[in-house]
């Protein structure tokens, strides 16, 4: 799923300037989940930005709403008499949501109030980890269900490289400082109990990046689908 | 007497090809664009050395180029082994490079995945891993025995190129280093440099996987040797750099004579009594010495291990 983090507070009330009605747009699928910007944390959000502008002594209106999902066309027909309402959104989806918001309520302001981060998952409770950059062209049938383009921190492609700890970690500590386990431990272990240790030998060319994100915007066209 | 076909007419080449022990040994470029820096390194190595290794922005550091601290070190009168890695280049840049370094007269290279960014003095830079070690050593195979671009279009005329990797015998997983070093000969690295080399058994069993896939007859193998300046920094290699395997024992034995020159005194002897233990290891072709910004240690280290004078050829 796609996660996010909200942004700090006054980094959000600072987007609020200069304006007297405010709506807090969140979207009830994947930023939900990670507890970030479903309709609950819409809802915190609005208050507290009615708060701060209530010490200051400011008018503002703030309310709340959500979409099921903001980057579908259709569930953002369920809002749009709502935020017709609001001369600023504050999108609580992920960049996604955020970009059809804006599309769809075009010329209307759309800011975001969260930052998007990756593609995760759960690791433990509340704890999510990244596991795909999505750069279309998947090797996890060659690395036992492990991605090395974004597990590990080189995107090493044939193994690791002299930086693996005995224990298995990897020589990069995570942003957050903790440690990260190291990419092709993780494979080569489950390699050997898939008893395909054989496929840590193989060479892998280096990848095609046309595939990812460097070309400009990706298009997925799916002519079978389409309307005859 | 049967003729070798060298692949690149290196100095370095000749030497491993004679059979005669190689010595090189580490040259950083300067945090500036002043060459003196490399020719004052060039001066203390000359005569000791076959080749100096020059360190392309090691530990992630911004330092002048190796691609032009190389040729520096040419001009100034020894061969230059040119690091490259796949943290800073994608593959036209590291193509590029390496058409540029032969131009310049460069004929020896080390392919090498780079230290991480994070490691560095620009944490908040884009690594570019566009390959890795493995995929560079092939591209470079190819420009060289194939005369074809990773792209596969063909390039005219010859690159003459030695071509060599790094392995870490101390990583993990340790029961797979051998065989990534298989991978990378077969790749077509030439010659392999270690990570520095303190625990000696660990080395010797690795070499005896080495020598069980044959891997000693398909690539030179030089033994990476670090002089130790004093108990604290064997102590920090010990507990705070990736990939080290360094002892309690030797931490112990610098710690106990006195800071100063009697701790870099017994570096430079355990450095001496290192190289004399691994050139008894069968299929070790030669050693790289790491004496980080302490180059003035190297020809006390090479003459005291019985390893001058270095071959010359003509």
């Amino acid at each position: 799923m796609i996660t996010a983090d909200r942004k700090p507070f006054d980094e959000i009330y600072a987007m609020t300037e200069g304006h007297d009605r405010v709506l807090v747009a969140g979207c009830d699928t994947c930023v939900a989940i990670c507890m970030t910007g479903g309709e609950k944390e819409a809802e915190i959000l609005a208050s507290e930005i009615a708060i701060k502008a209530k010490q200051e002594g400011r008018e503002l209106t703030v309310e709340h709403t959500a979409a099921i999902r903001q980057c579908e066309w259709e569930y953002l027909d369920t809002i749009a008499d709502t935020v017709g309402g609001f001369p600023l959104v504050l999108s609580m989806g992920c960049g996604i949501g955020i970009q059809a918001m804006a599309e769809r309520f075009a010329p209307k302001l759309v800011m975001p109030a969260v930052n998007t981060n990756m593609l995760g998952l759960p690791q433990e409770h509340a704890v999510w980890l990244e596991r795909c950059i999505a750069c279309g062209d998947c090797v996890l049938g060659l690395t036992a269900g492990v991605c090395p383009v974004v597990r590990c921190a080189k995107s090493l492609m044939n193994g690791p490289c002299g930086g693996a700890h005995d224990d298995g970690l990897c020589e990069v500590v995570g942003k957050d400082g903790e440690p990260i386990e190291c990419a092709w431990v993780l494979i080569w272990e489950r390699l050997k109990a898939q008893d395909r240790e054989e496929l840590m030998f193989a060479y892998r060319p280096p990848k095609d990046w046309s595939s990812s994100s460097s070309g400009g915007p990706r298009k997925m066209v799916r002519e079978d689908a389409m309307p005859v | 007497m049967s003729t070798i076909t060298l692949k690149a007419g290196s100095n370095l080449e000749k030497v491993l090809t004679s059979g005669a022990f190689a010595v090189t040994a580490e040259c950083g470029p300067p945090k500036n664009a002043d060459g003196t820096v490399i020719q004052d390194k060039v001066e203390i190595l000359r005569g000791s050395v076959d080749a100096v290794n020059v360190t392309d922005n090691q530990t992630a550091v911004v330092r002048a180029c190796s691609l032009a601290a190389a040729y520096t070190a040419q001009v100034a009168g020894v061969e230059a082994v040119m690091q490259m890695t796949c943290r800073d280049r994608n593959r036209l840049a590291m193509q590029a490079d390496i058409l540029g370094a032969s131009m310049l007269g460069i004929r020896n290279v080390l392919c090498l995945t780079g230290d991480h960014i994070s490691f560095g003095n620009h944490p908040q830079a884009r690594g570019v891993h566009d390959l890795d070690s493995m995929g560079l050593i092939r591209m470079y195979r190819d420009l060289r025995d194939e005369r074809r671009f990773q792209c596969g279009e063909e390039m005219d005329g010859a690159l003459p190129l030695y071509i060599g990797c790094a392995e870490n015998p101390f990583a993990e997983p340790l029961e797979f280093r051998a065989r990534r070093l298989e991978q990378k000969v077969l790749a077509g690295a030439d010659f392999v440099q270690t990570q520095s080399i303190f625990n000696i058994p660990r080395f010797e069993r690795w070499m005896e996987e080495v020598r069980a896939l044959g891997l000693h007859r398909e690539v030179k193998i030089l033994a990476g040797v670090t002089p130790i300046k004093s108990a604290g920094m064997a102590n920090h290699m010990r507990t705070s750099v990736p990939g080290m395997d360094v002892p309690t024992e030797l931490v112990d034995r610098i710690a106990a004579r006195e800071k100063g020159e009697p701790q870099r005194a017994e570096g430079t002897a355990l450095a001496v009594e290192t190289i004399r233990r691994l050139a008894e290891v069968e299929g070790v072709a030669g050693v790289h010495i790491m004496a980080i910004e302490w180059e003035s240690a190297v020809p006390r280290i090479v003459e005291a291990a019985g390893l001058l004078p270095r071959p010359a050829f003509t």
